[in-house]
């Protein structure tokens, strides 16, 4: 079994985060992964992209050419991978600066005003783990346990902001369901 | 024992360290930054030391002469970066240097771009610099082969008293996979009855790369060309994948190396006789590897990140016994796995007649 998952948006919205929480999910369940950053000439206001694989076996052609679900933070991340999204799989929509058009009939598009929620749980910067929480119901090795756990981990140094980051994982999951 | 999560260019500064690596001399380029960054923080307290050199071809010569003193030294760069330490390359080479280089791939020829490429095979393997040497390459193509291989790396070097490259690419380089961060294996004893720490109480040793008469000339060129015979005949390496019925021949390194895996498994679903060779040393060329399957294989591809440089030396082996067949992309670009088998098909329209394996 495996997830591949595809992340996009401006520099700056936490892409590589939101990827990066996901990868230490699967090394708390033990599993095979991979967490692969566009890399280059690349800066804050850019865009950013990364992709993560989640496997229960090992990991051979690390290449994500079409991925179970996608998350897509803003317009030139939705007119770029939209069509990276497997038949079947899970488009997820910033839907607070991404409108979508010529919506794709066979995927599931989720459309979540990831912003907005983060705005109204007072921290804008939290978007992308609104967006995370959205894709958590979605995913097959990776669910709210293990996302729990990393971020206990991930903000050992900085507690303050556990709550806060949760809460936004749970506002996505709640959307998403 | 613990997996972490680390970056490939991390990986390779960690290895170092476990190594035994004391110093690390170096100019930063993307995509190998990582690995001074990384030694910068973490080499200092461990009693070694990191330096910043003025530029590629100062930072080689540092290199030079921290081998010269037999201390464990090792240099990262990519491509441009290691072009200009080729002549200090031969150098090392010339005056039988232990040390460890790295090369994170980039695309060129020139500037280039970032992305993963495998376009200096003939820089690594044939040479790079002046003069008739040959370097140890080892090519990894996952996060615990950087860290095994760079560790071994280290010793290979002290064996044979000859640089080492690590030859690998941005895309291994920035991207996160477990690793385990074993314990440094028990490293060869070797005498370095060599190294020049100060004549005081024993005979004048002397480092130096330059012959003043032919027939001296002629005596080292031989000496070393028993060398890299020695190395030819024990060192080769690689990988056989569904190798034992295979009819058509995937050979492969590094990043397209393992995505060629996939590429294999797909094969073998569809009752495709697939197999693939995975080359470790680039140099010495594992034709031990492919030899003894010319019998029963139909045709060859090489999968390359380049115009088609390994496909020479796979060439080679093969001894015009069976044809082979370049598939490659360029410029940062990498091949999917389903995107390799539509063109093994194409150039060679195997059979789907084997049992199909799930």
């Amino acid at each position: 079994m495996m997830d591949k998952v595809i992340m996009a948006g401006f520099g700056g919205q936490g892409i590589m985060f939101l990827g990066k929480v996901l990868a230490y999910a699967g090394m708390t369940t033990d599993l095979e992964l991979c967490w692969i950053p566009s890399y280059g000439p690349e800066m804050r206001g850019g865009t950013a992209n990364c992709s993560v694989i989640l496997s229960d076996e090992e990991i051979h052609s690390p290449v994500v050419d079409l991925a179970d679900a996608v998350v897509v933070m803003n317009q030139p991340a939705y007119e770029r991978f939209k069509s990276r999204v497997k038949p079947g799989g899970v488009l997820i929509v910033n839907s607070s600066l991404a409108t979508t058009d010529n919506k794709r009939e066979d995927i599931t598009i989720i459309e979540i005003p990831a912003s907005e929620i983060a705005n109204n749980l007072g921290n804008a910067s939290i978007a992308n783990m609104v967006c995370l929480g959205a894709l958590l119901p979605n995913m097959r090795l990776a669910d709210w346990e293990s996302v729990e756990k990393t971020m206990e981990k991930l903000t050992i140094k900085r507690p303050e902001f556990l709550q806060g980051n949760l809460d936004a994982i749970k506002k996505g999951i709640e959307f998403a369901n | 024992m613990e997996r972490v999560l680390m970056k490939g260019n991390e990986i390779i500064g960690e290895a170092a360290i476990q190594a035994g690596c004391k110093l690390f001399f170096g100019y930063p380029i993307t995509p190998s930054t990582e690995v001074i960054e990384y030694l910068s923080a973490n080499l200092p307290p461990k009693g070694g030391t990191v330096l910043q050199a003025e530029d590629e071809i100062g930072a080689i010569n540092m290199c030079y002469g921290a081998a010269c003193t037999g201390n464990r030294v090792l240099t990262a760069s990519s491509s441009p970066g290691i072009s200009l330490k080729q002549e200090g390359i031969s150098f090392a080479a010339a005056v039988e240097l232990p040390m460890v280089l790295v090369n994170v791939n980039r695309c060129g020829p020139g500037l280039g771009g970032l992305g993963p490429a495998q376009s200096d095979y003939f820089q690594s393997t044939k040479g790079g610099g002046h003069g008739d040497y040959r370097l140890i390459v080892l090519a990894p193509s996952k996060a615990q082969e950087l860290y095994d291989y760079t560790m071994e790396a280290f010793d290979l070097a002290d064996q044979y008293r000859n640089p080492v490259m690590v030859h690998t690419d941005g895309f291994l380089g920035q991207t996160m996979e477990p690793v385990v961060l074993k314990e440094r294996p028990q490293a060869p004893d070797v005498n370095k009855d060599w190294i020049v720490t100060g004549a005081k109480n024993r005979e004048k040793r002397i480092l130096a790369s330059y012959s003043l008469t032919n027939e001296v000339g002629e005596a080292n060129n031989i000496a070393w060309e028993n060398k890299y015979k020695e190395i030819q005949d024990k060192e080769q390496r690689w990988e056989s994948f569904h190798t034992e019925d295979a009819e058509y021949l995937l050979v492969s390194y590094g990043t397209t190396g393992r995505i060629c895996k996939s590429t294999v498994l797909n094969a073998r679903k569809k009752g495709i006789k697939l197999g693939l060779i995975r080359p470790i040393t680039l140099w010495p060329f594992p034709e031990k590897g492919i030899k003894p399957l010319l019998n029963q294989i139909k045709g060859i591809l090489t999968v390359e990140l380049n115009t088609g440089q390994m496909i020479e030396d796979v060439k080679l082996a093969a001894e015009c016994k069976v044809p082979v067949k370049l598939y490659r992309r360029q410029g940062g670009m990498l091949p999917t796995e389903d995107e390799i088998l539509e063109n093994l098909e194409k150039i060679f329209q195997p059979e789907e007649s084997g049992e199909v394996r799930n």
